[in-house]
């Protein structure tokens, strides 16, 4: 097992090496430079200026000279300095790095507390009123664009009924409120944001929840855990329950690198200064190392989250842990 | 409490240059000279000025008195620091084009400064409302990478406070303001990203003024809870749309067929359906609140029966009886590039289209992300039409748009016009610092740019900024609504944050 975990570890490296290579070509290679958009379109803006600002920046250098200097720097923790305002990238990426996670750790939580009860519930009344009527909901929240959910949902509670803030994460006297105040009032600000950031993920893991529990409860070992004369809470919830969280944990472990990344139209909305704006503002503004950052960061995660998926389904499952060497 | 849709990238004043930091870099410093509210030139940090030698010296003489926010006081070493940052090739500045023209700038006195110009350069005394840095805090610092980029210090009527990144940026008044003490306390700038959610803040007082959509300003704030709460605004903004052609494609050569295309295209009914009637139509480079503005120059009437004479002449006929007008077997097709993101340029595009097919010019739309369209189609003059705006300086120098020297890759005469006639007023219009003279310069200009038609003039749009009702002491002028924001006041009993 420990051995295996290793092997695991060092495979990572290579891995994500070859990431940074193709993420930086495909970067570089994509029209337009970020020096040029900092000139915009602005007439009164000198031509030489952004020969200069290329220059300044090291854009005039060969594209391998450019990316060993990057990966040397970021092998040292620093991701270098972003066009846009000449701070470094690890700091702007931090910075917005709690809020994000904040929402998508609430968010997860809810979606897993509410959609694995839902997907055992019409898994195991499969076809009654319940099932349907809960398929019915789950998929028109699915459907419905994030951004026009919260938009309505701002218009009924917040405008008319005057029960939630429209948007931002804190009051603006914040800083004077206590420790308690503090945190009721980012509370407060997210009602909302994680309303509409779980209601979408809700619909495919209760979907997924039900699927596994169907399949689970019509083998064998549930029928003669049912001979044995074992109750029926029993068998769904030690029995089956057990195997049917298998694949849900593929998804647990899948969703590790969706906790830094934001979604754009979603942070827009809620004028939340998150990841998926910066990443975004970053792209538009080629601002190729906020770029990198974001995206190695989000890589190693994608790898670490993989790796512990398979660890905990090794942990979980002993035909896993046992089946193989 | 203002909101905006862009975080501010930085508040150094000479790297600053979107809207956000804008604003914020205009609350918290002062350049040497401003504009009044009839946009006519008056001293700010500058006490007065005299331009000397036809034009070739500029003394300015200095407010005494005045301290930076540290309370150190502000001299002309402050002036000189500025000029030298600004023309220094390690700092990443898009400002610099203006300044390369100063020969010198010399200290007289610790309230003096003498400026000379290695030619006459009448848009330069406009320069000099750059914002004037501290001297004392910033010198031996990298400018881009300062840390000043995000706790500026500077004499204007807002001290900096905090930056919140991607969130808010507060000020507070600052209480011994050279004019006099701003009547509101805190100026918050909050960034909101979403327009939608801009206004729904805006209906629940989070936050106290906007600038509106036109849809909102027509259909959302008819109600009278709103007008109730808020007043709205409404002048023309200092920029304006047009399709300009590519003057290199054979068929944009020809004045004939630019014309014809100003006579098809009804400009009224673009702003009417784009704009929803808030916007005036363009006649040329010059908006209608500046004094170079030719009243004179009277719009191409809507009148597709001389479009289609003018193409006739030009040899473009519907020979085949496909709807399509032809010369020499080619179909008369052209492409309208614009960038994404721009609801009312693509909304526009569309109506010319409409429009041209009546006419038997088929018209195509790309639309291209910014960076790409910058990169592979202005830059490398790779369209044959293409809709943008200009935001326009108050000074009317347009010199880097028209002027025939000016359409090398990343210039901005990107559509490549050339006429001798215009180059001479440009040059001379640049040379000159009487009013008068000037405007007689630019109105000719304006005349033969409105003929020749390189652009289609379409509109210039309306600002609407919205604000609420308890705020008192605005009046607007052709400047704006913000000119006299230390004035605006709040009645006692109607303060919502009081400290």
């Amino acid at each position: 097992m420990l051995s295996y975990i290793i092997k695991r570890i060092i495979g990572i490296i290579p891995l994500l090496i070859g990431i940074t290579i193709i993420s930086f070509l495909v970067i570089h290679l994509a029209p337009g430079k970020p020096t040029e958009l900092m000139l915009q379109m602005n007439p009164k803006a000198a031509l030489e200026a952004q020969e200069k600002l290329d220059k300044i920046f090291g854009l005039d250098r060969p594209l391998h000279i450019q990316y060993l200097t990057w990966l040397k720097d970021f092998f040292r923790f620093d991701f270098g300095v972003s066009f846009i305002d000449g701070r470094p990238v690890r700091d702007k990426i931090f910075e917005r790095m709690p809020i994000t996670i904040l929402i998508n750790v609430l968010a997860l939580l809810v979606i897993f507390i509410f959609s694995i009860p839902i997907g055992i519930k019409s898994a195991i009344r499969r076809g009654s009123f319940f099932d349907r009527s809960i398929t019915i909901f789950v998929f028109l929240g699915f459907a419905a664009p994030g951004f026009w959910l919260a938009l309505i949902l701002m218009d009924l509670f917040s405008v008319r009924l005057g029960w939630f803030p429209v948007s931002g994460i804190t009051s603006l006297d914040f800083e004077n409120f206590s420790h308690l105040g503090k945190i009721a009032d980012v509370a407060h600000h997210l009602i909302l944001p994680i309303f509409v950031a779980s209601i979408g993920g809700l619909a495919g893991v209760s979907r997924y929840m039900r699927q596994s529990m169907l399949n689970i409860i019509h083998q064998d070992y549930i029928r003669t855990a049912r001979a044995k004369g074992l109750s029926e809470r029993l068998v769904i919830y030690r029995h089956a329950l057990r195997n049917a969280l298998l694949p849900i944990i593929t998804i647990l472990g899948l969703s590790v690198p969706g906790l830094i990344s934001g979604s754009v139209i979603f942070e827009s909305v809620f004028s939340i200064p998150g990841m998926g704006k910066l990443m975004v503002d970053a792209v538009f503004a080629r601002d190729y190392y906020t770029i990198m950052g974001g995206l190695v960061l989000s890589a190693l995660l994608t790898l670490i989250g993989n790796l512990l998926a398979d660890i905990t389904y090794a942990y979980i499952d002993p035909r896993i842990r046992y089946g193989k060497k | 409490m203002a909101a905006g849709i862009g975080d501010a990238r930085t508040l150094v004043p000479i790297l600053a240059d979107d809207s956000a930091s804008g604003t914020i870099v205009g609350m918290v410093f002062n350049g040497l000279v401003k504009y009044s509210k009839d946009i006519e030139l008056v001293g700010d940090l500058a006490e007065s000025w005299e331009v000397q030698d036809e034009g070739l010296t500029i003394v300015f003489r200095l407010r005494k008195g005045v301290r930076w926010h540290d309370g150190q006081p502000f001299t002309a070493e402050d002036v000189k620091f500025t000029y030298q940052k600004l023309i220094d090739p390690k700092v990443p500045t898009p400002y610099s084009g203006d300044f390369k023209k100063v020969k010198d700038l010399e200290i007289l006195d610790n309230y003096t400064v003498k400026i000379t110009y290695k030619e006459p350069f009448s848009p330069g005394l406009a320069s000099w409302g750059m914002p004037i840095m501290p001297k004392h805090i910033l010198q031996g610092e990298d400018l881009f990478t300062s840390s000043f980029s995000r706790n500026p210090v500077g004499t204007g009527p807002y001290k900096f406070t905090r930056w919140l990144s991607g969130n808010r940026v507060d000020l507070a008044s600052n209480r011994d303001y050279f004019e006099h003490r701003p009547y509101i306390d805190r100026y918050i700038y909050r960034i909101i990203p979403d327009p939608a959610s801009m206004f729904l803040e805006l209906l629940t007082q989070g936050v106290d003024s906007i600038g509106l959509t036109p849809l909102q300003y027509r259909r959302h704030t008819e109600a009278n809870t709103f007008k109730r709460n808020f007043q709205k605004f409404r002048y023309p903004a200092f920029g304006y749309t047009y399709m300009g052609y590519n003057l290199k494609d054979k068929r944009f050569k020809d004045k004939r067929i630019r014309q014809a295309i100003a006579c098809a295209v009804d400009k009224q009914e673009i702003i009417d359906g784009v704009l929803l009637g808030l916007g005036r139509i363009c006649t040329g480079p010059f908006v209608p609140e500046s004094w170079a503005y030719n009243k004179q120059v009277k719009p191409f009437p809507y009148a597709p029966q001389r479009a289609t004479e003018l193409l006739k002449q030009a040899g473009w006929i519907d020979s085949d009886g496909d709807g399509w007008l032809d010369k020499n077997g080619q179909l008369f097709e052209f492409t309208i590039i614009t960038n994404q993101g721009n609801e009312q340029r693509k909304q526009t595009a569309e109506i010319i289209q409409h429009r041209l097919k009546s006419i038997g010019i088929k018209v195509n739309i790309r639309i291209l992300e910014w960076a790409v369209f910058l990169d592979k189609f202005v830059k490398e003059r790779q369209f044959e039409a293409i809709i943008l705006g200009w935001g326009l300086s108050r000074d009317p120098d347009c010199y880097d748009i028209w002027h025939s020297s000016k359409t090398k890759p990343g210039e901005f005469n990107f559509i490549a016009y050339s006429n001798p006639e215009v180059d001479r007023l440009l040059e001379q219009g640049r040379r000159i610092f009487n009013r008068e003279k000037r405007r007689q310069i630019y109105h000719q200009a304006h005349e033969i740019l409105y003929q020749e038609q390189p652009y289609l003039f379409l509109y210039v749009a309306d600002a609407l900024p919205a604000v609420h009702k308890r705020f008192r002491g605005i009046k607007p002028a052709p400047l704006g609504i913000g000119y006299n924001f230390i004035d605006w006041y709040a009645p006692r009993t109607e303060q919502r944050y009081v400290r």
